[in-house]
């Protein structure tokens, strides 16, 4: 077990025989069926496969949004699975970031103001999450939007939005849930370009969950699901 | 961290601009209606029990006949000095007693007449029925004796009669008799039966027997009991002592009648508080539909806010961070609403007192009270929803149609 822990420190992610049941008896729904994945610091990966593959079931688990049935999670060495509720709501806090395919802004509410609340949570105080928002606004292209609410922007400047509101808080990952789902093909590149930017010059860990090959493209590598098995041929991208 | 509970929550109630405003509405007219109801109510109690007050506190009116209902009275024979002689010397624990004989007459003053009630009495009057001079004297003793035309006004006579102008020392006529003003009334006001009480002429009984009436009557007999002597006691002593006087046999009814009233008043308070509790209630019912309105806000709302949940959770919220801004959004909001709510009753209370020419009472009791049932309902509806969508697993929560 030791030489295998130490074997492991290099991964940022390190999912072991991972499964996820929903319901019970007749409506028994086998969504993961014993998962083996592990993600680098800095990698940039691609979950494909047709639905119900369990794709998203396990994004929602690498997330901490979910918790498996069974099987052990490991974020940076930290077993999950020994993680209360608010613990693991403050690990989303400090290290992780979302982009959901509804993109899942406040309504009503400024761009400014979605990009400042994963701040407040972490208690910055006003005037530093003010510039923090506007700078993250900025690297997503939508400097002078700060004021307008979800309702007065694009589907592409919602996503990006989002995408602002994830690395505000310059976390260790970033999960994106279809993050081009309801887009077409040339705000889709655009936000693929994004977080590309943000995986190179950040070095911010990426995980996306795509139906689409051009968008799979992006990444170093696939994770091909298929039943609520991963089916990995792809090589790990070798780091340095 | 309430602080910064404190900024999302008015953030969420400045964003949701409509939806505040209608819970606050809610519970600004569910406050408000309890208050002013009870307000009103408790004014016209008061109202009604300062006018009592004014017929004279111990007050026991002898009258001759049976009452047979509403005003109307059986004819029997009058009283006569004798009787209220007796009275006075065989009751124990009367004040005064003052006898008294009433006419409807014009009453002229230069070119102007006003119709109004003279009563002939003796000054025993003032005291039992509760009258104070404004200006002016009693009769004298001498004027009692001689039936002398000298009159006192009550104040809706003068006002009727003189307008601006001093009457002490001026003449009026009461059909052939020219008498002078030697004394003016304070005002009463309204009677509880909505009656002038300032609408009167006093003169002395024995000069309304001699210049007005032409016959020797007592019509009513006017008794006042001690302070702390029970009037009830009084009441049946003088039954029994008329009954022996009027030789009326044992198996007669009474052709006479003693009303007290306490008696009266006593009906009316009560007749006044129900109309409080009825009132109260009707208002506890506007009460209950505006926590209603809160709760129907509160919880068609719920699908946005659960969404709203699962985004806060997702990002890193913790749950009883969550739930610390729901329910400041909830406190904030209701305490607004009910401050609203009072200052729009406490308003209103005032308008519609004074339009209706009632006391403005104020119940602070009823105030806290009704805030606090609109506070707890806006704050029970706002966060215990919320509760249950922050308990919800953060995907669940973003899932939720």
């Amino acid at each position: 077990m030791n030489t295998q822990a130490e074997k492991n420190t290099a991964s940022l992610i390190e999912l072991r025989d991972i499964t996820k049941v929903y319901g019970t008896g007749q409506a028994t729904m086998h969504a993961l069926r014993g998962i083996d994945l592990s993600i680098d610091r800095g990698d940039f990966v691609a979950m494909m496969g047709p639905s119900g593959s369990g794709k998203s079931t396990c994004m929602n688990i690498l997330g901490c949004l979910d918790v498996p049935s069974a099987g052990q999670y490991l974020f940076e060495n930290v077993d999950v699975g020994l993680l209360s509720r608010n613990q693991r709501a403050l690990l989303r806090r400090n290290y992780i970031g979302f982009v959901f395919q509804g993109f899942n802004l406040l309504a009503r509410t400024s761009a400014l103001e979605n990009v400042e609340l994963p701040l407040i949570y972490r208690g910055i105080p006003a005037a530093e999450r003010h510039t923090r928002a506007g700078e993250a606004l900025a690297q997503v292209g939508l400097s002078g939007w700060e004021a307008h609410a979800p309702g007065e922007l694009s589907g592409g400047q919602q996503q990006r939005v989002a995408i602002a509101r994830a690395i505000v808080t310059e976390p260790e990952i970033l999960l994106a849930d279809e993050p081009t789902g309801n887009l077409d093909t040339a705000r889709s590149m655009e936000i693929m370009e994004l977080l590309t930017r943000f995986n190179q010059e950040h070095n911010i860990t990426i995980v996306i969950v795509t139906h689409e090959q051009e968008m799979a493209a992006f990444a170093h590598r696939v994770v091909h699901f298929r039943d609520g098995l991963v089916d990995d041929n792809t090589p790990h991208r070798e780091l340095n | 961290m309430l602080w910064d509970a404190l900024l999302l929550a008015l953030r969420e109630i400045r964003r949701n601009i409509m939806r505040s405003a209608l819970t606050m509405l809610g519970i600004v007219i569910g406050v408000a209606s309890v208050i002013i109801m009870v307000n009103l109510g408790s004014g016209a109690t008061l109202q009604v029990s300062r006018q009592i007050s004014t017929l004279g506190s111990n007050m026991l009116m002898v009258r001759s006949g049976q009452r047979l209902g509403f005003g109307q009275r059986s004819a029997a024979k009058a009283f006569d000095m004798n009787d209220v002689d007796a009275i006075t010397r065989d009751i124990r624990g009367i004040a005064a007693a003052a006898p008294s004989a009433a006419q409807s007459l014009v009453a002229i003053y230069g070119n102007r007449n006003w119709s109004t009630t003279i009563t002939g009495t003796n000054n025993n009057y003032f005291a039992v029925a509760n009258w104070t001079l404004a200006k002016g004297r009693e009769f004298s003793t001498s004027e009692l004796r001689s039936g002398a035309a000298v009159c006192i006004l009550g104040n809706t006579v003068r006002k009727e009669l003189f307008g601006n102008q001093n009457p002490l020392g001026e003449k009026i006529r009461l059909n052939k008799m020219t008498c002078q003003i030697i004394g003016l009334f304070a005002p009463k006001g309204q009677s509880v039966g909505g009656r002038d009480q300032d609408d009167l002429v006093i003169i002395p009984l024995r000069t309304l027997w001699r210049r007005i009436a032409g016959k020797q009557e007592v019509q009513m007999i006017y008794v006042s009991a001690k302070d702390g002597v029970s009037t009830n006691k009084v009441k049946r002593d003088i039954e029994l002592l008329m009954r022996e006087r009027r030789r009326i046999s044992p198996t007669e009814d009474d052709d006479f009648n003693v009303r007290d009233m306490k008696e009266i008043a006593a009906a009316l308070t009560g007749t006044t508080q129900i109309l409080t509790t009825l009132l109260g209630a009707v208002a506890a019912v506007s009460l209950l539909v505006g926590g209603i309105g809160i709760m129907n806000i509160m919880l068609v709302s719920v699908t946005e806010r659960t969404r709203e949940i699962g985004i806060r959770l997702a990002i890193g919220a913790l749950e009883r961070e969550v739930l610390l801004q729901f329910l400041v959004e909830a406190v904030v909001l209701s305490s607004l609403g009910g401050i609203i709510g009072i200052s729009l009753a406490v308003a209103t209370s005032y308008g519609l007192a004074s339009l209706l020419q009632m006391p403005a009472v104020f119940d602070p009791g009823i105030m806290l009270l009704a805030f606090l049932f609109s506070a707890a309902v806006g704050v029970i509806f706002g966060y215990f929803p919320a509760r249950k969508a922050a308990r919800l697993d953060p995907i669940e929560a973003l899932r939720y149609e």
